[in-house]
């Protein structure tokens, strides 16, 4: 006999997890004018918009999946990658990167071993940069998992991230 | 659903004028997204905590918007009955307790951290009477008014007005100052041709960047016949550098769906989408709660105000893409798809969201419609150029003392908002340049800092109005690590649907990198110069038609820069 294949959503996700979602994807419904911000509500639950998730969106709505698939690769806020503990943000407005905002995402490049849209290895830290979170007054700016730092500095840098486990 | 009438609203208006309110202590800390990221939300638990322990229940807190000068935050503004206001800037915890204890408790002002007397809103009565109004008593004269400061006097409020004064979670703040009677006036007293009339009379341009006459869109959406149309405001602010809009969402909400309200009127249309982006979570939060308060006051839903006018406003969260500014972008983006953009005509006014007729006009311009519509055209023209009416609002940043969002009568000198508003440049560094418009705009040098700020004016010198960012640069940076900066950003944000977008800009980006990093080859400025022009007359959509601009800018004004930066 053979064995059934597991599903690969339920690889990476927990039955809550799943049901969740569904939730979501119910409360949404199959209108496509929704799927961006049902989209949006899966980013915040789960962290990330892998394909299995695409897919089973595209199951119980309709919406065919290279839509889903178009739509996620396109916006910055979607993201198909797992990510790390703890999410640093360095702000690269013009604000931020004339005040040295260059330099602290060089600092957290070299010092913590990690390129840009990824994550460290021991799960701690996911590093990218964003645009502009209208604080320039502030700048340059670090924001980690959406607390916003401002006036960092290179050599405080550590201290802030030290607080991060 | 709300019952409310017109009288209803007046009552509530003369009753904030007139009312008791003005007899109580009233301290207002300023919450803008900078505010609460200097620490703002401490300051107000303290505050809170301070005044329980101490007794004090007659002192009301209003949490307002941002206060215009970012660079002083976290700024508490402490009112008490019969006396001036005194703003006091840098608070934290220590600070506040002893605010509470000597200036609410025992009257006296401390001084080791006032920054100004009286009130941003209260500035003109304050020049009128050359000092405190009359039934304020003057607490320490040697604190300077605020009408002495240049970062303000030099301001004139209209988008702006409600700033620092009102809580955006309070439609009776707004009420009481004098919100909501432009559409009162619009639906009870205007036809739709009077309202089109009116803001074209006015001459107000779009803020968003091109400066087209909003009353014109209008008018050619009102005159395509269909039964469904739609108005849009545009708050996708993602030029970096850039945030009047999320300053005026966070201050000012409700005077953006009245804009609405009434845009709806002129053109017939009875739905309109905010587009605002996702990453200012404090804006979506506070324009969501205003569309539901509205609704309870019946300005906004069914039959509004017993006018039988019906009129309702959704917000849609954008999911970060600068291409999604663009009008036909953020359609298809409301439309729930990617955020490309699409040639034009047919215009969004014939065919726009939906394939129906469509406005879309930016914060800015929406938050000026319900002064023009009660105050009059005439009004609105009593200040800027008599080609660009009205006032300018500037987020000010970089390598100057006073960083901040300030608003200018358009016309107003460079030279002031840099060296007076903003207070000049910070100490050891000396002016370069001011990059105006963000990646489609430019930079203006040291030579034509006295240029006027108009849309013509601006253009002639190689730089746009934009949306309003205006980042000042100091002689420490590279004309062409900045060219390369912007250009990163359009490349990256280009959403990759014509060749010039997506290849133009990407082989651009590597002759800039090409020559920031010294390996530059002769023939380099040359080719950027034909690659920007064929990318200026072939891109879809603006946002790569102008990615050029700030390339041809730099190499306009610090050409130098670059051939150096070839030859070393």
């Amino acid at each position: 006999m053979v064995k059934e294949k597991k599903p690969e959503i339920e690889e990476s996700l927990s039955q809550e997890e799943i049901q969740e979602l569904d939730k979501l994807i119910d409360k949404h419904g199959a209108d496509e004018e929704q799927l961006i911000p049902l989209l949006e509500k899966v980013q915040v639950l789960l962290g990330y918009i892998p394909v299995s998730v695409q897919e089973r969106i595209s199951n119980k709505t309709g919406i065919p999946p290279n839509h889903i698939y178009g739509v996620v690769s396109f916006y910055s806020y979607f993201s198909m990658e797992a990510k790390a503990r703890h999410r640093i943000q360095v702000c690269m407005g013009t604000a931020c990167y004339v005040k040295g905002g260059k330099e602290i995402a060089e600092k957290i490049e070299a010092d913590y071993n990690i390129k840009l849209g990824e994550s460290t290895e021991d799960g701690r830290f996911t590093y990218e940069n964003a645009r502009c979170f209208g604080a320039c007054g502030l700048a340059p700016i670090l924001v980690v998992d959406g607390k916003i730092f401002g006036k960092v500095s290179i050599d405080s840098v550590d201290a802030i991230l030290d607080e991060y486990k | 659903m709300g019952t409310k009438s017109i009288s209803d609203i007046n009552d509530i208006r003369d009753k904030i004028v007139n009312g008791a309110e003005k007899e109580s202590a009233k301290i207002y800390v300023h919450m803008g997204t900078c505010g609460i990221a200097s620490g703002a939300t401490e300051v107000l638990e303290s505050l809170k905590k301070d005044l329980k322990e101490n007794n004090i229940k007659a002192a009301k807190i209003i949490k307002t918007g941002c206060a215009g000068i970012c660079s002083k935050e976290p700024l508490i503004t402490v009112a008490m009955p019969g006396q001036e206001p005194i703003i006091y800037e840098y608070m934290d915890e220590s600070k506040v307790q002893r605010v509470v204890r000597e200036h609410i408790i025992s009257g006296t002002v401390v001084k080791d951290f006032a920054f100004a007397r009286g009130m941003e809103a209260e500035i003109q009565e304050r020049i009128e009477n050359k000092g405190a109004p009359a039934g304020q008593k003057v607490l320490d004269s040697s604190i300077p008014g605020i009408e002495e400061i240049p970062f303000f006097k030099l301001q004139k409020q209209r988008v702006m007005r409600n700033r620092a004064v009102i809580d955006p979670n309070n439609i009776e703040h707004y009420i009481g100052r004098d919100g909501y009677q432009g559409l009162i006036k619009a639906l009870s007293e205007m036809s739709a041709e009077d309202i089109l009339k009116t803001v074209l009379d006015s001459g107000i341009r779009g803020r968003g960047g091109a400066g087209f006459p909003t009353g014109l869109k209008w008018k050619f959406a009102a005159q395509t016949e269909n039964s469904t149309k739609y108005v849009l405001c545009n708050a996708d602010e993602g030029d970096p550098g850039a945030y009047m809009d999320r300053s005026v969402l966070e201050s000012d909400p409700h005077s953006i769906l009245e804009g609405m309200v009434i845009a709806g009127k002129a053109i017939g249309s009875h739905k309109g989408y905010v587009y605002c982006r996702a990453e200012y979570p404090l804006a979506v939060e506070i324009l969501n709660k205003a569309i539901k308060t509205a609704k309870k006051y019946n300005l906004l839903g069914e039959n509004i105000l017993g006018t039988g006018f019906d009129f309702d406003i959704e917000v849609y969260e954008g999911a970060g893409a600068f291409v999604c500014g663009e009008e036909t972008a953020l359609m298809r983006s409301i439309e729930g798809f990617r955020g490309n953009p699409r040639p034009r005509p047919p215009f969004p006014a014939v065919a726009g969201l939906k394939e129906k007729p469509t406005i879309l006009n930016n914060v800015e311009t929406l938050s000026n419609i319900s002064q023009i519509v009660a105050k009059g055209s005439d009004w609105f023209k009593g200040i800027g150029t008599e080609k660009s009416p009205g006032t300018k609002v500037f987020s000010i940043t970089g390598d100057i003392n006073n960083v901040g969002c300030v608003e200018v009568p358009i016309g107003t000198k460079l030279s002031s908002i840099v060296n007076e508003i903003g207070g000049g440049m910070v100490e050891g560094k000396n002016f370069k340049a001011a990059q105006l418009g963000g990646p489609s705009g430019g930079c203006i040098p040291l030579e034509h800092l006295d240029v006027e700020v108009d849309y013509e004016t601006l253009q002639e010198y190689g730089a746009i109005m934009g949306s309003g960012g205006l980042i000042v640069i100091s002689d420490t940076q590279s004309a062409v690590d900045i060219a390369r900066f912007f250009m990163q950003f359009c490349q990256e944000e280009a959403c990759g649907k014509c060749i010039p977008g997506r290849e133009g800009t990407k082989q651009m980006l590597n002759i800039l990198n090409r020559i920031y990093s010294g390996k530059g080859r002769t023939d380099d400025i040359e080719k950027l110069e034909e690659l920007a022009l064929v990318i200026q007359s072939t891109a879809l959509c603006a946002l790569c038609k102008t990615s050029a601009n700030p390339v041809l800018s730099t190499l306009r004004y610090f050409r130098k820069e670059y051939e150096e930066a070839i030859t070393a």
